[in-house]
């Protein structure tokens, strides 16, 4: 058990907790700042994995953008939504179930691969190859279509939420 | 120096909390909550992968990062259209609960 | 180790003396290091709030100078200890919680509010020996970390259950979310130019300040970091007359002390960004032999920027909602993708050239395309059909006809 070890476990802990406190809360809000922690949790953990990059993309992107926009997106439809019932829904037990089952066929599946004891070594500084990574991005023979397609994805969804999320004077909203 | 299975034993756990809030809430946003989590385990494992690949090859490996940014890219195009969804069903009924959701309901 | 080195480089030669002492201890590299950093960091942040209440001072001042006032005048020299007897008072005040707050968010977005900005200094070089942590992707960590501030905002808004507070925080987040997206952009010339995220190369490949590669984008940037900290003329966050004081209403004693001083220190820290960036961090005659002279340049660089920050905020009056938004989305964000397409095609085109010839052309390009946009600017401006304000007539007050005189 070294130092590295210590952190992933504390660090896991927390965000699997963080992460039973979203699922378990009571207001929308409260979920919504308990998934920034969780999030948070994870960069940290793609940080271990020497994903650097990933680990502030991750910040960057998921709190930065998508945790500040859902919390948005909670603040201006409060009111209405907040206590008035249960928020979780009536079967709950069910999707407990089949959530568990999830877990635990991974879980069964994962066990018999060999790879899984496998210990993580750290790699050499230049292993994540940034520079050839944006290179080999932009090159044709490579993942030029993926990249492309994932921008088109972008711009695609901008015009769809500038669209949808528009009131339009006069409209039937 | 920490096991591969330690991350995947998280990511699928993170999965499984993340799958239960999608499946439970009642709140739309709440059903977007759990889309987020389960996107980012999967983040987590394509990572974890990519490690151990460019561990067992030796050499730097590429494919898990382009794979990893996609999810990145779809997990923000889909809150942005998901939220403006939302908000825009708001504006029209009210309302933010899927369940409330039923102008199709005969 | 002769009073030369020290003075030659205080924190490098102070740091190399403690690790030989922890060493002489017995104490292992890594804890040594893990102290080393805890001490740093601490010292560091210290400091940090510390300046800050010269930097109020400063721009009080210098406030009051532009408005033909004297400014603080009675506790020391200048009124220079006018911070410090502030801060004791604020220590002294009693916290008021309102009813109804939501308590996590409520007490943890203050300390959120100033961290956000303190873990910014950890990437900054402040001269060739002199720097916390040389990460690889410096930039998108200061990035990445600017957007934690916006959850603070968003966490005092929403937790003080107050709608003028939540109105300000929709507002300062609508404002930072948008001139991030120009900032960005603005953000990838130096990228492009140095090949590197990390702020410590783009320092040490800065041999032409960047600001002279592309005026416009640094333009771009200054204007985006002014909108991003919240400050005048973009200060609609805390428009008195509208919303009080913004998502900060509720907050009293020292946790509006952790706002204020977060505000302070994040318009410090823009410009130490673009001095950074822009203006060639610690670069100058022998800083490189002598990195306490380094600092000392990057100081009176960043002192320079932050002055300009005061006089615009001395000096302009504030935007109006639409007119901010306008600016952001109509204005810098094409502007800034173009400056971005034309510093990238020209650096490419003009790969053979000597350096010096590129910047000439650079600037060239940049100008010519602030010369179109102002051109399009006039002529939209023109073209725009110029609703008349007259105000409505009201019935003035008078008298009523038999009523009581």
């Amino acid at each position: 058990m070294n130092a590295l070890q210590i952190i992933f476990l504390v660090v896991a802990a927390v965000t699997l907790a963080s992460a039973g406190f979203v699922a378990g809360a009571r207001r929308t809000m409260h979920a919504a700042l308990w998934l920034v922690l969780t999030l948070l949790g994870v960069a940290i953990l793609l940080a271990t994995l020497q994903a650097g990059f990933f680990a502030v993309v991750q910040v960057l992107v998921y709190i930065g953008a998508i945790a500040i926009l859902i919390l948005f997106a909670v603040m201006l439809t409060r009111g209405l939504t907040e206590e008035q019932g249960a928020v979780h829904h009536r079967w709950w037990w069910l999707a407990a179930l089949a959530a568990g089952g999830v877990f635990a066929v991974a879980l069964v599946i994962l066990n018999r691969w060999p790879g899984f004891q496998v210990l993580l070594e750290e790699l050499p500084r230049e292993a994540e190859a940034m520079t050839d990574w944006g290179l080999a991005l932009v090159d044709p023979m490579r993942y030029l279509i993926p990249f492309e397609v994932a921008s088109v994805l972008l711009l695609a969804a901008m015009v769809a939420a500038i669209y949808l999320a528009m009131s339009r004077p006069g409209g039937q909203s | 120096m920490i096991p591969l299975g330690w991350y995947l034993i998280f990511a699928a756990a993170l999965f499984a909390v993340g799958l239960f809030t999608a499946l439970t809430r009642k709140n739309a946003i709440g059903i977007l909550i759990g889309v987020e989590m389960m996107l980012n385990a999967v983040i987590v494992n394509l990572l974890a992968f990519w490690h151990y690949w460019v561990q067992q090859a030796g050499v730097p490996q590429l494919d898990g990062l382009t794979f990893a940014a996609i999810v990145f890219v779809v997990a923000a195009a889909e809150t942005s259209v998901g939220l403006a969804l939302i908000i825009s069903a708001y504006r029209r009924l009210h309302t933010a609960v899927a369940n409330d959701m039923d102008l199709l309901k005969g | 180790m002769s009073l030369w080195d020290f003075l030659r480089d205080p924190i490098g030669f102070l740091t190399t003396w403690f690790y030989g002492v922890l060493a002489g201890w017995g104490v292992a590299p890594g804890v040594a290091q893990a102290i080393g950093f805890a001490l740093g960091s601490f010292i560091l942040a210290t400091g940090a709030m510390l300046f800050v209440m010269l930097l109020i001072w400063f721009e009080r001042k210098v406030i009051a100078r532009i408005q033909d006032r004297i400014g603080p005048n009675r506790i020391g020299p200048w009124g220079l200890f006018q911070s410090v007897a502030d801060m004791l008072k604020i220590f002294t005040k009693e916290y008021i919680t309102p009813i109804g707050v939501d308590w996590l968010p409520y007490n943890l977005a203050p300390v959120l509010s100033v961290a956000s900005v303190l873990v910014v200094w950890a990437v900054i070089p402040f001269s060739i020996t002199f720097y916390g942590a040389d990460l690889n992707v410096g930039l998108l960590f200061v990035i990445a970390i600017a957007s934690m501030g916006e959850l603070a905002i968003v966490m005092a808004g929403w937790g003080s259950n107050n709608k003028y507070a939540l109105l300000g925080a929709f507002r300062a987040v609508g404002q930072m979310i948008s001139y991030a997206t120009p900032m960005v952009v603005a953000l990838l010339v130096p990228v492009m130019m140095a090949g590197s995220l990390s702020l410590n190369e783009i320092v040490q490949r800065q041999t032409v300040w960047y600001i002279l590669v592309s005026p416009v984008a640094a333009l771009i940037f200054f204007i985006a970091s002014i909108a991003e900290v919240g400050r005048s003329p973009f200060d609609l966050v805390e428009a008195e007359s509208e919303l009080v004081s913004g998502f900060n209403v509720e907050y009293s004693g020292l946790k509006f002390g952790m706002f204020y001083v977060g505000e302070f220190l994040h318009a410090f820290t823009a410009a130490l960004l673009f001095t950074t960036l822009f203006l060639g961090g610690w670069r100058g005659p022998g800083a490189e032999q002598i990195p306490i002279l380094g600092f000392i340049y990057y100081v009176v660089k960043t002192g320079i920027v932050y002055f300009l920050t005061v006089l615009i905020r001395g000096s302009l009056p504030r935007f109006r909602m639409d007119q901010m938004m306008d600016l952001n989305w109509k204005l810098l964000t094409p502007l800034s993708l173009a400056v971005l397409l034309v510093t990238a095609l020209t650096n490419k085109l003009l790969e053979g050239l000597a350096l010096g010839w590129r910047v000439v052309v650079l600037i060239l390009l940049n100008g010519l395309v602030l010369w179109v946009v102002n051109g399009l600017l006039q002529r939209y401006e023109r073209r725009r059909v110029r609703r008349e304000v007259t105000s409505v007539r009201r019935p003035v007050a008078r008298p009523q006809q038999g009523g009581a005189e």
